[in-house]
């Protein structure tokens, strides 16, 4: 194999003799000789069948037949083949940033209908057109909040996925905002916690729904506490569970953001996943990111142009409303295919069999001796339980069996060593969940 | 390129016409229209804000760009013009009378002394 660097020796030499260096090491004087590496070790090259199969015998050691019971934000949701035949088509492939819509109408009706299907699924009235991952969309929504107060106080409550909590701070550790942090009560975001701690100078409150235990809540009454103190509430929620919840829109909440996975794509080992985001007209000026918007051109004829673009940092420089200039264009794309092909029907269906799923699997679970599944608040394809044991320790033993049984709270959360956070999708079987129950017996002897 | 006699002018391209010594009214020149092109949208402060002389008090968006508007005199803002919500165009169609900003109830007429004249602006304009 030969080095990708196409310089000859004499092109080095002679870019070398421009800057005036003598040699390609010289241009490394700043970094102390003790923080250099000695070598890279690299072995010398290998054809490209030896790499294939080098790989292949790193591949191998992936589990790739395990049955997950495990959601945290992540689902295991099935992806119609419609959805990457249409997807992988090369226009949409290989396209970039439609800056030029005269040249880039697909990629740019393809995104406004995505938007459109995440306003209709969230009831709210604008979405842009995707941000990173769920997690940095919340963050920018909260951004987004203390813009539009000018207040920095933010009330978390304990039922936003911690993974979502940890962003949240590590990208605001040298900005000033205040967090409030609230409990969470049977499942409920703690009322008494969070209107304790709203005041004039909280800019938002951050709710999820369901909350990262699997339960469903009802914010209207926040939403309206909080307007009452002008501030903001913004919720992050499961899209799929919108086929059939009381939607964002109902209960007047001001910025939805969410993670879009679920909504067509692949776990893909973490990744590239799919931030989604919609906000209340009055605030589309201050929405971070992309959108995609209808217009027509001059014959009159309909057609479509990035839009609102003199709040991005290409026109805006340091006043842009966020440093986030870009969006996921394929997956968004990929998850407007998924909810098109599913439809208004379909994906209120698909919503149903995931909530029956997981009731099925509660009442097989809560015949099992010392396991507890708690019922304190409704729940949709995802609930706790409680174990005799660390959950730790019978993950553990359930993933020898072929099984990924859920998500340890231990992990995240203090003294909640013992209790499973356990997701059913509808691609988990009656089988399926009764072998899981034989095998959770087990794991817990 | 039109430019009224007795305003007052900044090299921001700012005018501030002094009513009566202690109200005036402030907007974009037609030189800054015609540089922005097609306004599209105008934010606007909240009535009885105090501000500084060339503090920051607006923004305006255009199909080209987004720019700051300064102040061109100290005071505090006791009305804005609320038609540029739904109709900005105003600006690029009349910028020194329908196309108004804000109307500033002055700290300082004195102020106007760090302002230049029409005249002045005149030549301004030629140097750029």
């Amino acid at each position: 194999m030969i080095p990708y660097i196409a310089n000859t020796q004499d092109d080095v030499r002679d870019m070398l003799k421009v800057i005036g260096v003598k040699s390609v090491d010289d241009l490394f004087v700043d970094i102390k000789p003790g923080h250099r590496p000695k070598s890279f070790d690299l072995p010398p090259g290998v054809s490209e069948f030896e790499v294939i199969e080098a790989l292949k015998a790193v591949g191998s050691k992936n589990l790739t037949n395990i049955k997950l019971f495990i959601g945290g934000g992540y689902y295991d949701h099935y992806v119609p083949a419609a959805v990457p035949a249409l997807a992988s088509r090369a226009e949409f492939y290989t396209a970039y940033t439609p800056y030029q819509p005269e040249c880039s109408q697909g990629t740019l009706q393809s995104l406004y209908e995505f938007q459109s299907s995440i306003c209709a699924l969230t009831h709210m009235d604008a979405a842009n057109s995707s941000l990173y991952d769920g997690g940095t969309a919340l963050y920018e929504a909260m951004r987004m909040a203390a813009r539009i107060t000018g207040r920095n106080k933010i009330i978390l409550d304990g039922g936003v996925n911690p993974i979502y909590q940890k962003i949240l701070k590590s990208y605001t550790t040298n900005l000033h905002i205040e967090f409030h942090e609230t409990t969470v009560v049977h499942g409920q975001s703690s009322r008494e916690d969070i209107f304790k701690g709203l005041d004039d100078k909280t800019a938002a409150v951050i709710v999820q729904n369901p909350n990262f235990f699997g339960t469903i809540d009802d914010h209207s009454d926040i939403c309206a506490r909080a307007h009452d103190k002008g501030a903001l509430v913004i919720q992050n929620v499961y899209p799929i569970a919108l086929g059939i919840l009381k939607t964002p829109g109902e209960m007047d909440v001001d910025i939805v953001t969410g993670e879009g996975q679920s909504l067509g794509l692949s776990l893909n080992f973490g990744g590239p996943y799919l931030g989604f985001m919609t906000t209340r007209k009055k605030f589309i000026r201050k929405m971070p990111g992309r959108i995609a918007g209808e217009t027509v051109d001059k014959y009159g004829r309909r057609c479509f142009v990035n839009t609102l673009q003199a709040r991005e940092q290409h026109i805006r420089r340091e006043k842009a409303t966020s440093n986030i200039c870009t969006n996921v264009s394929l997956c968004a794309i990929q998850a407007g295919i998924f909810m098109a092909l599913l439809g208004k029907e379909g994906f209120r269906e698909l919503a149903v069999t995931n909530q029956k799923k997981a009731e099925f699997l509660k009442g097989l679970l809560e015949k099992i001796p010392g396991v507890e599944v708690k019922r304190s608040s409704p729940t949709f394809n995802e609930f706790t339980v409680c174990l005799p044991k660390d959950t730790a320790v019978v993950v553990e033993k359930m993933i020898k069996k072929g099984f990924a049984a859920g998500f340890p709270a231990g992990r995240y959360y203090k003294g909640m060593e013992n209790y499973l956070i356990i997701a059913v999708t509808e691609k988990r079987t009656k089988d399926e969940m009764m072998a899981y129950s034989e095998v959770l017996k087990e794991a817990i002897q | 390129m039109e430019i009224v006699e007795h305003y007052f002018y900044t090299k921001e391209h700012e005018w501030v016409s002094i009513e009566d010594g202690e109200t005036a009214v402030m907007g974009i020149t037609d030189y800054a229209q015609e540089s922005l092109g097609d306004i599209t949208f105008v934010e606007l402060p909240e009535a009885g804000l105090e501000i500084e002389q060339f503090g920051q008090v607006a923004s305006v968006e255009s199909v080209k760009a987004a720019s700051d508007i300064f102040s061109p005199m100290s005071g505090e803002i006791i009305e804005i013009n609320a038609g540029l919500e739904s109709h900005p165009e105003l600006i690029n169609k009349s910028c020194y009378e329908k196309g108004w900003l804000i109307k500033l109830k002055i700290s300082d007429a004195e102020e106007k002394s760090s302002l230049m004249t029409a005249d002045e602006y005149r030549s301004f304009l030629e140097s750029l």
